[in-house]
């Protein structure tokens, strides 16, 4: 661990970890939340809510085999629609778990062990919310297949200069390395599992996942070089999976979208959209779960000074792209700067600079880092922000384009809002899963935080 | 092979202190095939052990070349060889689009390798190992740390090994059966 660090936190601010733990106490409160603790009422209703959400989508989507995306609002000239916004909000949402996991290990920020397994999770959730809507937007989704590089029938292959081709790749590689990574991650905590559970099928199912394992020098050794070099693979993929989503935006000509300042600025949003999520899950989380010795105060101001961080980075693109439709003297570019300002979508692009730019300057206030009723609120506000930006990029980029013969309105039907409402279930009832069956605090990463695991030569 | 009747001698330690202290005289006193357990990665212990490099950076590395001439070659057979599509006057050979997906599978090849590379070095999944006979031996995954000198090294003798182990305070001592 970072000694420095440490001193420095324990001198000046909320410690990483509440004081009088050990091995055996940290173990037990975390892994009593699977093994002993039972579901309460709330959570019941909380799942049901959420599965009840799930089936909407389901409904939605079923009904959309059926009749074809005509049921959606998307007509030409907004062809990518909600589809699209909420692919790219989802997968932004990701990016925060592989930061904390990845980035954050390589930088040894050592406060990031007892948020990280949820964040992951996190991200492979959202992922998996994200990879519904290019499948289904496809307009004959049960031919989605088509995009992978198959031999097939028909001898032809795909077209590897266009960026949805390159989307196709990073995403999958990125839900493929998020789940080895969380996988990995969990087998030392499956073996503690495996140890502590009483009831026998639990005992099968620990231990199948646990492969066996039982802490051996040789297999840490093995075992952390292996994680560490992970964490280096996904820290420049997590970086290359936005910039190609924003490729697919920035390499086409709508005003609005042809521009370079687009990967950046994307990557940033991502992070920032990614951690509002996670405070709005892990706020709730160590209140109900009593975990707030574990996730400290530290661990919520530090999530807050990245949001803020990110937020400013953001701002900065917007500021960018405004500057450039005035200095590029390219009229189309003016016009849709005038066009975001004052056109039929004013109201949604005020409110995203309202809720990406000024609500969250108030993270400024030490206060309100600290306190997670406004951090929970704040989150809240980000994330709509967010929602709204791919919003504007998508929707107010394609209905003004170059001749006016193809401008157009965009107004999303009772499916579009169904399959977003239903993919937020979704999320939320994968997460009420998790939190149940497998252990949401690394257990072994949070034994390596405690004082008596500093060993001396 | 002659089956050995015990599998090892076991020492059990509270403290990861105690395990990489008595894990260094236990091989300074010429035991070379031993191992040492704790629940979570202590720095220095595989070292102490006598276990100082492992093959998981090379794994990696064979995958993501691998990966990476994959990649790129697929497209460029797929694009120019296999079927050359004229789309938009761009070259068959487009190189600089085909960085992306290189990247990507130089990526996707190197993280699993590093999963299943190290599974495999470390022989993982094995649901039965003998330590897992030892009642005691589950604390091993939560506050208890473990050494064990195997009946395999060419030093071990139960008594004399099962005196020497007494002699580096253990909190118990337990014989692993085969």
């Amino acid at each position: 661990m970072d000694e420095q660090y440490k001193t420095a936190v324990d001198a000046e601010r909320a410690p990483v970890i509440g004081p009088g733990y050990t091995f055996g106490t940290v173990t037990e409160k975390i892994s009593a939340i699977v093994l002993t603790r039972p579901a309460s009422n709330g959570w019941f209703v909380g799942f049901g809510i959420a599965f009840l959400m799930t089936m909407m989508m389901l409904y939605a989507i079923g009904f959309l085999f059926l009749k074809g995306i005509g049921i959606w609002g998307v007509t030409i000239p907004i062809g990518w629609g909600f589809a699209i916004v909420n692919f790219v909000w989802w997968i932004g949402i990701g990016h925060a778990g592989t930061l904390i996991s990845a980035i954050l290990l390589l930088l040894r920020q050592s406060w990031r062990n007892s948020i990280n397994r949820f964040a992951e999770a996190m991200t492979l959730f959202a992922v998996a919310c994200a990879g519904i809507f290019p499948a289904i937007h496809v307009g004959r989704p049960w031919l989605a297949y088509w995009l992978f590089p198959y031999p097939n029938t028909m001898r032809v292959w795909p077209q590897f200069r266009s960026p949805l081709m390159w989307d196709v790749f990073a995403v999958s590689t990125y839900a493929t390395i998020s789940a080895m990574f969380w996988f990995i991650g969990l087998i030392p905590d499956m073996a503690t599992l495996r140890d502590r559970a009483t009831h026998p099928a639990a005992r099968i199912i620990y231990g199948a996942l646990s492969m066996g394992w039982r802490g051996s020098a040789r297999h840490w050794h093995r075992y952390e070089t292996a994680y560490l070099l992970l964490a280096g693979l996904a820290t420049p993929l997590v970086l290359s999976v936005h910039t190609v989503v924003s490729f697919d935006f920035a390499v086409g000509i709508v005003p609005g979208w042809h521009t370079t300042i687009f990967p950046p600025y994307f990557v940033a949003g991502a992070i920032y959209s990614g951690f509002a999520m996670v405070l709005m899950l892990a706020i709730p989380i160590r209140k109900i779960y009593g975990l707030e010795d574990f996730i400290t105060e530290l661990h919520l101001q530090n999530a807050a000074k990245v949001m803020l961080a990110t937020g400013l980075i953001v701002a900065y693109g917007y500021g960018i792209e405004a500057f450039m439709g005035w200095y590029s003297g390219d009229r189309y570019d003016a016009f849709t700067l005038w066009n975001r300002l004052h056109g039929p979508y004013a109201i949604p692009y005020w409110s995203l600079l309202i809720c990406n730019i000024f609500i969250p300057q108030v993270l400024w206030i030490r206060k309100l880092r600290t306190s997670p009723v406004a951090l929970f609120l704040i989150s809240g506000v980000i994330l709509v922000g967010m929602w709204l930006e791919r919003f504007i990029i998508v929707v107010v980029s394609l209905h003004r384009d170059f001749l006016t013969s193809s401008w157009g309105m965009y107004y999303p039907t009772r499916w579009d809002w169904m399959t977003y409402i239903g993919t937020i279930g979704m999320f939320l009832a994968a997460i009420f899963l998790f939190v149940r069956l497998l252990p949401m605090i690394s257990i072994f990463e949070m034994r390596t935080l405690l004082p008596e695991a500093e060993v001396k030569e | 092979m002659k089956r050995e009747s015990t599998y090892g001698i076991m020492a059990e330690f509270t403290s990861a202190q105690a395990l990489v202290d008595a894990a260094r005289l236990t091989h300074q006193a010429g035991y070379q095939k031993i191992d040492a357990y704790s629940p979570f990665p202590i720095e220095g212990l595989a070292e102490e052990i006598g276990f100082h490099y492992n093959e998981v950076p090379l794994v990696v590395l064979i995958g993501g070349i691998i990966g990476g001439l994959t990649g790129y070659l697929m497209q460029y057979w797929m694009s120019a060889v296999d079927y050359p599509l004229n789309i938009g006057g761009k070259p068959y050979h487009s190189w600089p689009a085909f960085i992306v997906i290189t990247f990507e599978m130089t990526i996707l090849f190197a993280g699993i390798s590093a999963v299943f590379g190290m599974l495999a070095l470390n022989g993982l999944p094995m649901p039965y190992h003998p330590v897992f006979n030892v009642p005691r031996f589950s604390s091993a995954s939560k506050d208890r740390f473990f050494l064990i000198v195997f009946s395999s090294d060419p030093k071990f003798n139960p008594a004399s090994t099962r005196q020497f182990l007494e002699g580096l305070a253990p909190r118990s001592i337990s014989e692993v059966p085969s």
